[in-house]
């Protein structure tokens, strides 16, 4: 079976997270930017005086792998994307039901 | 471009002796003759007549290839002033508006341009003695003296189309109280009655030979009539129109400000030729116009950062071009009548005014969306005010002294020209916004503004995926 792990990093952790993935064998992986907050709130912004809260860049890093890599997975990106302050970001890990691989129709987990 | 500043252009090049012999059949001859300002500029064109270059006496009116030459590039400077305004107030609104706000500026050349050709210069500068109008008798230009009297030393054609960059960008700058939410058709309908009977009359009465002209009040390069006209229709039409849907509960912040300061920056680039072009001449005058504009720019940038640190901790960009532009704005009708002090204050000055004014109309909760008027209304007053405290004669010998220099009347005359502008300004555009809107109608429904202006009025969006 396969999980679907969603990492949400500070967009200066990439080039760490991705270095440590490449390590432990290179997933494929999808990266979106994506702005939000956490608990501890966004940025007030002020436009000509007037506020407007607004909301903090970070990245989404997807990555579909088999359950046995996910453990490893996991453990990469916390250690590459920890900082230790406030805003390092949350992994969700999650089932998915199948994958294909479009190119061959390829089914499960020889398609991720 | 003042009244008094083009009165003495038409005089420096004759002699002493043809200055005094012919002012009385020139005074007939010209269409602002009757009034009683230009006596006593004849004696300070008189005066000032030795130190001028005399370029030819046999011919008085002689074109001058430098004048010509500075006079189009500046015409084209001030074209490129509208585009930069698109970007300025394009970048401000939401992604789905961009293009529709951009089109207001773009297509508000092609409008004006066709209307100034075919009727505005005529109304605003044609011969006649109505009060609010000049005439109808250079219609298509037909009848063109070979150069106006108001800069006697350009082809008749080279003034006219650098006063029609004036009018196009006017109405233009209006598109910052009505942003979001006006329907094209009534865009267009609005902005073509209002370039007529709004900024064609008061050119003509400040410029064009009227009665603002013969009162003696200063303005160089359209404190009044481009600034001011626009800022107090601007307040006016946000007022009718009413808040945006969503004002105050949802967030709108500016899209993109790296478009807003690109705009800011041609606005800048182009108010050299909009005020320095203002002499109407390549001459000591155009470059005091030029250096007071760049100076009281750079500090009204300065300032308006400065109070933003004050008030919120934090400079910011979208500050510092506001306060470029405010200063531009303020320095307007003075740059040709002031000297380097009166910039430095002129322009420190506007931008504490500006932000106030904008801080104020927060508290309010009207939605002058891009503050149209906090910026050109607040400022254009300003700027028309201070005209009338630091003008000084000996930096323009056809303009006059201000307070500071001892002349306080200098001051009520501005203000006098600062109440008639806003109070017809604001009449006319109620006036024409009932018009439009109960024909064409102004304002989009609802749905469509939701959807955005770029799709629901013109069938496009600015960024695809």
């Amino acid at each position: 079976m396969m999980k679907k792990i969603e990492a949400i990093i500070r967009p200066s952790a990439l080039r760490a997270v991705l270095d440590g993935l490449k390590a432990v064998g290179y997933p494929g992986v999808t990266v979106a930017e994506v702005q939000g907050h956490g608990k501890q709130k966004g940025i007030t912004e002020s436009y000509r005086g007037q506020s407007v809260e607004g909301l903090l860049p970070k990245l989404v890093v997807t990555a579909v792998v088999g359950d046995k890599q996910v453990k490893k997975v996991v453990d990469i990106i916390v250690k590459s994307a920890r900082t230790g302050e406030i805003g390092d970001g949350k992994i969700f890990v999650s089932p998915v039901s199948d994958a294909i691989r479009i190119r061959t129709g390829e089914k499960g987990e020889k398609a991720v | 471009m003042g009244f008094f500043e083009k009165l003495r252009a038409l005089f420096k090049r004759r002699t002493a002796a043809l200055a005094a012999a012919g002012f009385s059949a020139l005074a007939s001859a010209a269409v602002w003759a009757q009034q009683a300002a230009p006596v006593t500029t004849a004696a300070s064109a008189g005066a000032s007549a030795a130190a001028a270059p005399v370029v030819s006496a046999g011919s008085p009116q002689a074109i001058s290839a430098g004048d010509t030459a500075w006079l189009l590039a500046s015409a084209a400077l001030v074209l490129l002033m509208t585009p930069g305004l698109a970007f300025f107030y394009a970048g401000m609104v939401r992604k789905k508006n961009v293009m529709a706000t951009i089109m207001q500026s773009f297509i508000m050349i092609a409008l004006i341009s066709v209307q100034w050709v075919i009727w505005g210069y005529s109304l605003a500068f044609g011969p006649g003695k109505s009060f609010l109008f000049g005439g109808l008798d250079w219609l298509f230009l037909k009848h063109l003296p070979d150069v106006s009297p108001l800069a006697p030393t350009v082809p008749h054609y080279a003034y006219m189309i650098f006063q029609a960059m004036f009018a196009i960008i006017t109405p233009a700058l209006i598109c910052g109280a009505y942003a979001e939410r006006l329907s094209f058709k009534g865009f267009v309908v609005f902005s073509l009655l209002w370039a007529t009977f709004v900024y064609d009359p008061i050119a003509h009465l400040v410029w064009g030979g009227g009665y603002f002209g013969s009162l003696g009040a200063l303005d160089f390069a359209g404190g009044t009539v481009v600034h001011m006209s626009s800022g107090y229709s601007a307040l006016a039409l946000a007022l009718l129109l009413g808040t945006r849907k969503g004002y105050g509960k949802e967030n709108m912040p500016p899209h993109n400000l790296t478009l807003v300061l690109l705009g800011a920056s041609l606005l800048w680039f182009g108010w050299f030729g909009f005020n320095a072009g203002s002499a109407c001449a390549a001459n000591a005058l155009a470059c005091n116009a030029f250096v007071t504009t760049n100076t009281a720019t750079a500090m009204a940038a300065l300032m308006w950062c400065a109070v933003e640190m004050v008030h919120r901790g934090k400079a910011t960009t979208l500050g510092a071009a506001s306060g470029a532009v405010a200063g531009l704005v303020a320095i307007t009708p003075a740059c040709g009548f002031v000297d380097l002090i009166g910039s430095l204050w002129i322009g420190a000055i506007v931008s504490i005014l500006c932000y106030t004014a904008i801080q104020v109309k927060i508290k309010l909760g009207y939605d002058d969306s891009l503050d149209t008027f906090g910026v050109h209304g607040v400022g254009g007053t300003w700027g028309a005010l201070a005209t009338g405290i630091w003008a000084l004669k000996s930096i323009n010998s056809g303009g006059a002294d201000g307070v500071l220099a001892g002349n306080p009347g200098q001051f009520l005359i501005q203000l006098k020209t600062v109440g008639f502008t806003a109070v017809y300004s604001i009449a006319l555009t109620v006036v024409l916004y009932f018009i439009v809107d109960k024909t064409v109608g102004m304002r989009v429904h609802q749905k469509e503004e939701e959807l955005g202006l770029d799709l629901s009025q013109h069938g496009e969006e600015g960024y695809h995926i």
